[in-house]
Order: structure tokens, then sequence, then C-alpha cells
């Protein structure tokens, strides 16, 4: 570990001074940090890299059945600005993000700040909120179909027992996307949350003790020290959900059906990719959508970076 | 220096596990060949297992791999798979798509190897010949045939004190014994308007003396005065509350409410009969007849893939699959209606609790389910519209109209 650090110093200092051992050295050195990366870099290469390429190249072209395509220019971009559908899964996708992003990592502070104090049993806790994490999101959807079916879900049957009438929670175009949204939170708060007990692990001590010697109450102590030095991790996992959120998919796959009414006002970016790539095999403006989100995302992270700085301290 | 010898030990793991995930396990050591088959349905494991194994008595050299992908994703797999030359060895084909994929070159024809091997095709319904011969040739050796048949529960008849469906019974009549079956108090639907083509508003559009796809097969049929008010009268059970609405068919699916005694009485294919007749109340007679009686016929195929590395093999199966040993065997399990000339009696008498024989009627009167390059996109389109009309959103009118267009564009551009 310390070998690279002084590489870099040898380098950034004088290039009179390097003597002939440093240069073979320092190549050696190069080499094997190459060759260690080597396969992980291949990996992105291949399995990451090279289809953004293609999908960015294929944005350009029109499929046939197995396979063919040609080039078709700047048709499919074209043809984006007059698909209501697109623009419709961009107001879905909006809306979902608007909900599950904060609303998501407003809990998971909460419960992270509330499994952080001295409470019995807090492992226990801990576990019960991890659990949907390592729970297949396949799985998960599967269960909370059931719940939400309309004439026999545990849900509808609950409130049938105190005289409500429950609503078709995943049918009702009106109610499905909020019925995916609870879901979504639901699953995602217990991996937020780990992160956020360790970033508040990682607060020291001494600046509540001083805190307290200072007479500051809780509330205080939360909004003044606690939130300040968690900014950073606030930041990392806004960044990751709000990219997760962006990506939603399979939870509209599972829940909703194909036949569905709901289905035009729950389908997300990727699910009407998803529908053109594999369904329609329209994979040319499959692309274009996937080019277009790409493009999306890029931006509202980069916005995201710059106003960090108003708000995010790291000390 | 033991240094050293670590990282040349990570690097040498790190190329191993790279080298190990392109090993190609194509031919296995001890002589034989493996050949993949490729299908959906999970309730025919059973008879495709014992079919495989009568199969291997006669060629032990040739072992077969089942692949089963569920009906929603098989053919979004197997366009992905013959894009990457990675289809099964030999797969299921359905009417709908037999045209794109002979089309498209990703398929084999038989016609050479069925006349080398002195293979007859005459011992299959002409139908289903026809429906998988592209361009003169045949691409698919038939597999099992299927008709629509109203399925109805005894129990709910009979409590109601209403005679079981006859082949007396007209479209008035279903809707008059639905009304008098549907009872809300105790969560029971009359019957269920399926949003399905095959066995639902196909068949109904026929009865009704319409058309899907014109005979040049340039145009849909769905805006003409026959089809818009077939599909009127299949809406109008869930208008009248006499059917689950679309949004409580797609919660709970259908046949698992007849299933479970919620519906008294639903068209539904033979396919169904493994599933069915699990619940001793439940019979099943031919569908009512509307201006004239009509049924969807349609079955399954088995074909092998172009680019296949063991032709020979996969033929001799493919041949096997269509004998009339493995037609037995799902007839005698009730499996499927086998497609081999002959063999259909055995398939009525596996399940005797249930009148069977309303199916074989259904093949006189029957209209094969029409076929053509786009019939995938235009049945997405179908799900896609009338969905809409289904749940009551729109009218048959402005959902047809919307349906037709869309329909006809994809016909254009074949």
């Amino acid at each position: 570990m310390k070998g690279i650090p002084q590489q870099v110093e040898v380098k950034a200092n004088t290039k009179v001074k390097m003597s002939n051992l440093a240069n073979t050295r320092k190549r050696s050195d190069y080499f094997w940090a190459y060759l260690m990366i080597a396969p992980t870099m291949l990996g992105l290469m291949i399995f990451y890299l090279w289809p953004i390429l293609q999908t960015f190249y294929y944005s350009f072209t029109e499929w046939g059945a197995f396979g063919q395509y040609e080039w078709t220019g700047l048709d499919n971009y074209k043809r984006m600005i007059e698909d209501t559908n697109l623009i419709k899964s961009f107001k879905n996708t909006g809306i979902y993000i608007i909900f599950t992003v904060p609303i998501g990592i407003f809990l998971s502070i909460l419960i992270a700040v509330l499994l952080n104090q001295k409470i019995k049993g807090k492992s226990i806790y801990r576990t019960l909120y991890f659990l949907p994490v390592i729970t297949m999101p396949a799985a998960i959807a599967m269960v909370w179909k059931w719940l939400y079916n309309s004439d026999y879900g545990l849900l509808n049957y609950l409130l049938s027992l105190i005289g409500i009438k429950g609503p078709q929670w995943v049918s009702d175009p009106k109610i499905a996307l909020y019925s995916l949204i609870a879901v979504a939170i639901w699953s995602g708060i217990g991996y937020n949350m780990v992160i956020f007990l360790s970033g508040l692990q990682g607060i020291p001590k001494t600046y509540y003790e001083a805190a307290e010697m200072d007479g500051a109450g809780p509330i205080r102590v939360f909004f003044k020290i606690t939130l300040p030095l968690l900014s950073p991790v606030i930041f990392f996992v806004s960044i990751m959900s709000l990219i997760g959120a962006f990506q939603v998919f399979d939870l509209i796959f599972m829940m909703i059906g194909k036949s569905s009414t709901a289905l035009e006002n729950t389908q997300s970016i990727v699910y009407l990719f998803y529908q053109h790539a594999f369904v329609l095999n329209d994979k040319g403006y499959a692309a274009a959508i996937a080019v277009l989100l790409l493009v999306v995302i890029l931006i509202i992270t980069a916005i995201q970076f710059v106003l960090q700085k108003k708000w995010v301290h790291y000390d | 220096m033991k240094k050293w010898l670590l990282m040349f030990v990570t690097v040498i793991i790190g190329f191993i596990v790279l080298a190990g995930c392109s090993k190609d396990d194509a031919a296995s050591s001890d002589g034989k060949v493996e050949i993949t088959y490729g299908f959906w349905d999970k309730k025919q494991v059973p008879a495709i297992d014992e079919i495989i194994k009568l199969f291997n008595e006669k060629n032990p050299d040739i072992k077969v791999k089942t692949e089963i992908t569920p009906y929603g994703q098989y053919f979004q797999k197997l366009e992905t798979a013959a894009t990457g030359s990675a289809l099964p060895d030999v797969m299921w084909m359905n009417g709908a798509h037999v045209n794109q994929y002979a089309d498209g070159k990703v398929i084999l024809p038989l016609t050479d190897l069925a006349q080398k091997d002195n293979y007859s095709l005459d011992n299959y319904p002409e139908s289903l010949i026809k429906l998988y011969t592209v361009n003169e040739d045949i691409y698919g050796i038939p597999k099992d045939l299927d008709t629509t048949g109203l399925w109805y529960n005894k129990k709910i008849f009979d409590e109601a004190g209403v005679p079981y469906p006859d082949e007396t019974w007209d479209w008035d009549k279903l809707k008059e014994v639905a009304k008098k079956l549907t009872n809300k108090d105790k969560g029971i639907w009359g019957y269920a308007a399926l949003m399905g083509n095959q066995g639902g508003y196909y068949d109904f559009i026929w009865q009704n003396e319409g058309y899907v796809i014109s005979e040049d097969g340039k145009s849909v049929g769905f805006d003409q005065p026959e089809a818009i008010e077939a599909l009127k009268y299949n809406v109008s059970f869930i208008e009248e509350g006499l059917s689950p609405t679309q949004a409580q068919m797609t919660e709970t699916a259908a046949s698992e409410l007849f299933s479970s005694g919620k519906i008294a009485m639903m068209f539904d294919g033979p396919w169904m009969v493994p599933e069915y007749k699990k619940n001793p109340d439940v019979d099943v007679a031919v569908v009512p007849k509307g201006k004239q009686r009509a049924v969807a016929i349609h079955g399954l195929a088995n074909v092998i893939a172009a680019n296949t590395k063991h032709k020979d093999a996969a033929w001799k199966f493919v041949q096997f699959l269509g004998s009339k040993e493995a037609a037995e065997v799902f007839a005698k399990t009730g499996t499927v209606i086998p497609a081999y000339n002959g063999t259909q009696d055995a398939w009525i008498q596996a399940v005797p609790t249930i009148n069977l024989q309303a199916f074989i009627d259904g093949i006189d009167y029957s209209f094969p389910l029409p076929s053509v390059k786009s019939t995938g996109e235009i049945w997405q389109y179908e799900i896609d519209v009338l969905k809409k009309a289904w749940s009551e959103e729109v009218s048959v009118e402005e959902a047809v109209e919307e349906l037709t267009k869309k329909a006809n564009e994809a016909l254009a551009n074949e």
C-alpha cells in the first residue's frame, strides 16, 4: 500500500533526480497495477462500455426480425417528440421519483437514528428492516400483489372489517402508481438505513459531548450536528436512489399485468423500453429511449453535484 | 519474494475465472449427443418426460434436455436466442409466429428431410399442415390441436336449478342463464367475458359471420359491423355485472376464479383439462351458436432450429414427437388433443368425468387462427387497445377504430 503514493510524489517533484533504478521500479509497478485491474477493466469494457456504444449506434437504426437492421438517422428521435406514451412514462417515473426518493431517505434516516440509540433488541430491529433487501424483488412483488388483490387480498379484508370497501390497489389507474411507490419505499428502507447507520457511527462522539456540555437539546443536536455531518452520506444515498428510481422496472413488470387497465398510468421509462425492445421487437426505438434515459440521468446527477456544494459538509 | 508469489497466484486465478466464463459445453465426452427441447407449458412436463423416456429406449445415444420458459416470455426469449444463434435444437412453435420464423430463416424447412425418410404428413389434419406450410415448405410437425368449449360448473347450475348447457344454446340463452346464475352475495359470476382472442372474441366474431383478417391478408375486420356486434356482446357481460371486470380478471386470473367455483361458465381450451379436472364439479359443452356455429382451431408444432449442430438427432426426435406412440402418451394422460389422426378417441376416454367430445365436435365447424407475419404485433395491439373497451374506458367503436388503424399499418409494413 505504501509504494504508490511515494511513486506519485517522485513523479510530481522532479524528473532530473529520477535514477535508473527508480525508473525501472516505477515501470514494473505500473505493469503490475495494470495487470491487476485488467480482469475488471476487461469486464467493464465488454459488458458495459461496448454495449453503451452499441446502444448509441442502434438508436439510429430500425430493426426487423432476428437482428437485421438498417440505418434510419434521426427518425427514432423524431418519433419520440410525438410519442404520448413516452411523455406519460416520463411523468410516471417523475412521480415515482418525487415520492420514493425523499420519503425513502427521510424514513431511513429516521429509522437509522432511532436504531442508533441504546434500545433493547436493536439488532433484531435492524435485521427486520434489512430483510426486504435480501429478499428477491420478484418475491416481494408477488407477495404484495396478493396483499393488494382487491377481492381476496389481506389489505382489503382488513379494511372490510372496519366497514370500508377498499380500492383496487393495483388496477385503479389513479391509485396503482402510489401502491407501487409504497412497496418501493418499504423495500428500499433497509438498504439506505444500513448506510446511514454506518454514517452515524462515523460521527465522533466528542461533538455530542461538547453539545451536551453546552446544554443543547436532542432536536438541536440532530439538526446542528447529526444532519450536517451526515450530509455526505445523504448525498451519496440520494444520488444512488435517484438513479435506481429512474430505472424502476421489476415492480411494475411483476405487479401490473400486461392487460391491466392501470398499465398506461404506471409504466416507467424502462418498462416502455422493455416493451419496445422485447415485445414489439422495435429495438432501434428502444435503444433511443435508453440513450435519452442515460442523458437525463447524467444531467440530473450533474445538477446534484453542483448543488451539493451548498449543503454537503465534508469534514 | 512471498509478495511476488501472492500477486502471481492472484493474477492466475483471475485469468482462470475469466476463462471459465467462456467455456463451451457443446459435446459431451461419452459419445452421446445432447439436444435441447424448448417449450412453455409446465402442465405437459409429465407427458413429455415419458415421451423422452420412450425415445431414449430406441435412441440411447441422444440425450434430450428440456428447457421450459413461461408463455409470456417464450417468444421474446426465442427472438433473442435466434439473434444470438442460441436457439434450442427442437422447440414448440405456434401459428402466430411460424411465418415470421420461417421467413427469417431461423427454423429449418422439413420438406426434404420428410421426403428422404418417407415421413408421411397425411397423418395430421390438413388445416394444421397448412398452418405450418410457408412458401410450400413444411416447417413444423403438428403436435396437438385445440378448439374451444364452454366450460361450466355443475354445482352452481344445480343450486340455481338451471339445466346444463347443451348444443341448443345460442347467444341469448347464454346471456339469460348468466343472469340467473350471477349471485352477488355469494360472489359468483355467471360468465367470464375474457379478453382473449382464441377461445374469446375471435370465436364470437366468427360466430357472428365476421372476419379477423381479410382473405388477401391486407386488412383486419375488427371495424366491420359483425365484429363490433360480437365485441359489444362480450363487453355487455361486464357492463351488466354478469362477469368479473377487466381489472378483477387481471388481478386474479379467470381460470383461477373458475377452478375455485366463483365463475359459472367460461370459454376455454382443452389445454386446461389437466387443471380443471381437479375440480369434480367442472364439465364442458359445445359453445353456443351465434348466426353460425364457430370456434377457433389451432395447434402447436415441433420445429427445428436452422443452425442446430445436431440436425440428424433433432430430426429423429421431431419424428418421434410426431409419431403415433408419442400422440398416445399425450392422449392417455389427458394432456392435450394429439394431432395424429385417430388418436383423439384415446384422449376423450382419458378423462371420463368430462365431456371432452365437445372439443372434437368443434373441429367440424372450426376456423383456423389467422397467421400472418405480423400476427404477434397485431396481438399486442389487441391487448393494448381492446383492454380499454373491456374496462369501459372507451366505447367498442372507438377501440376498434384505433385497433384497425394500427393493425392495418402493421399488415402494410410486412
